[in-house]
């Protein structure tokens, strides 16, 4: 009986040990995952998160969206940079609820171009932010929602 | 265990046309359930795609990400037979792996 006591004392002792692993790599993927940037609720805030409070307004950057979405749970953006040494993408929809849906670092000879779908959750301006040479560059461009896509 | 994405890496010319589709029912954590219980957060979080090993794009996404999301890029100077890996991790810790090869142009 007390035997059978230990295996089960040092078994969940292991499991324990796993636990914490777990929490541990949680823990280390979020320091790469911009948390403050993706949980602020202001544009100007997500900006200064990014690193980015000042932006230049650049033709360059060209948006790829409907102008009116009729499902805000799926909106199709494809944003193409054509600024050289394009090093990262962000997507924002300013009215919702988090603005920033996503960041995307480009490397070794990608192009400057990122398509993908998100979720609005009302009409709003989707605004890329490009970083390139360390300067950023935005451009905007409104799409009409019918239905939001955030409940 | 996750399921498997869909990749198609084709080429055009001297760039490959990358299209990864995923299947994650992206959680938000705003919406409520039939018993008005708010369903928690469950989202992908970064996704890496590489090029023969070498990495070509980092995404950090939230969960304004669209569920089932699909991820478009343009890889310059692939060949047929190149090497596509995708990896993406949720906030919950689960990861996927996936690798194609580039087709030739039909």
């Amino acid at each position: 009986m007390n035997q059978l006591r230990r295996t089960f004392l040092k078994l969940s002792g292991a499991a324990l040990a796993v636990g914490a692993g777990l929490l541990k790599s949680g823990a280390a993927l979020a320091a790469t995952w911009n948390k403050a940037a993706f949980e602020s609720k202001a544009v100007a805030d997500a900006l200064k998160n990014l690193g980015a409070p000042n932006l230049i307004e650049s033709k360059d950057i060209t948006i790829t969206a409907p102008d009116i979405a009729e499902n805000g749970a799926v909106v199709p953006i494809a944003v193409t940079s054509k600024i050289p040494n394009t090093q990262s993408i962000s997507i924002i929809a300013e009215k919702n609820p988090f603005p920033l849906s996503s960041t995307f670092d480009i490397a070794n000879g990608a192009e400057g171009y990122v398509s993908t779908r998100i979720k609005m959750g009302e009409t709003s301006n989707v605004r890329a932010v490009v970083k390139a040479d360390g300067k950023f560059y935005t451009a905007a461009k409104e799409v009409k929602i019918t239905i939001g896509g955030c409940g | 265990m996750a399921e498997p994405m869909k990749i198609r890496a084709t080429l055009q010319v001297d760039t490959a046309d990358v299209r990864i589709l995923m299947l994650h029912p992206m959680e938000t954590g705003q919406r409520k359930d039939a018993k008005g219980a708010i369903v928690p957060m469950h989202f992908i979080q970064s996704v890496v795609v590489t090029h023969n090993g070498k990495n070509v794009l980092d995404a950090q996404w939230s969960q304004a990400i669209s569920r089932n999301p699909f991820l478009g890029l343009r890889v310059k100077g692939a060949r047929a037979g190149d090497k596509i890996s995708v990896t993406w991790t949720d906030n919950k810790g689960d990861k996927r792996t996936d690798e194609v090869a580039v087709a030739a142009q039909s």
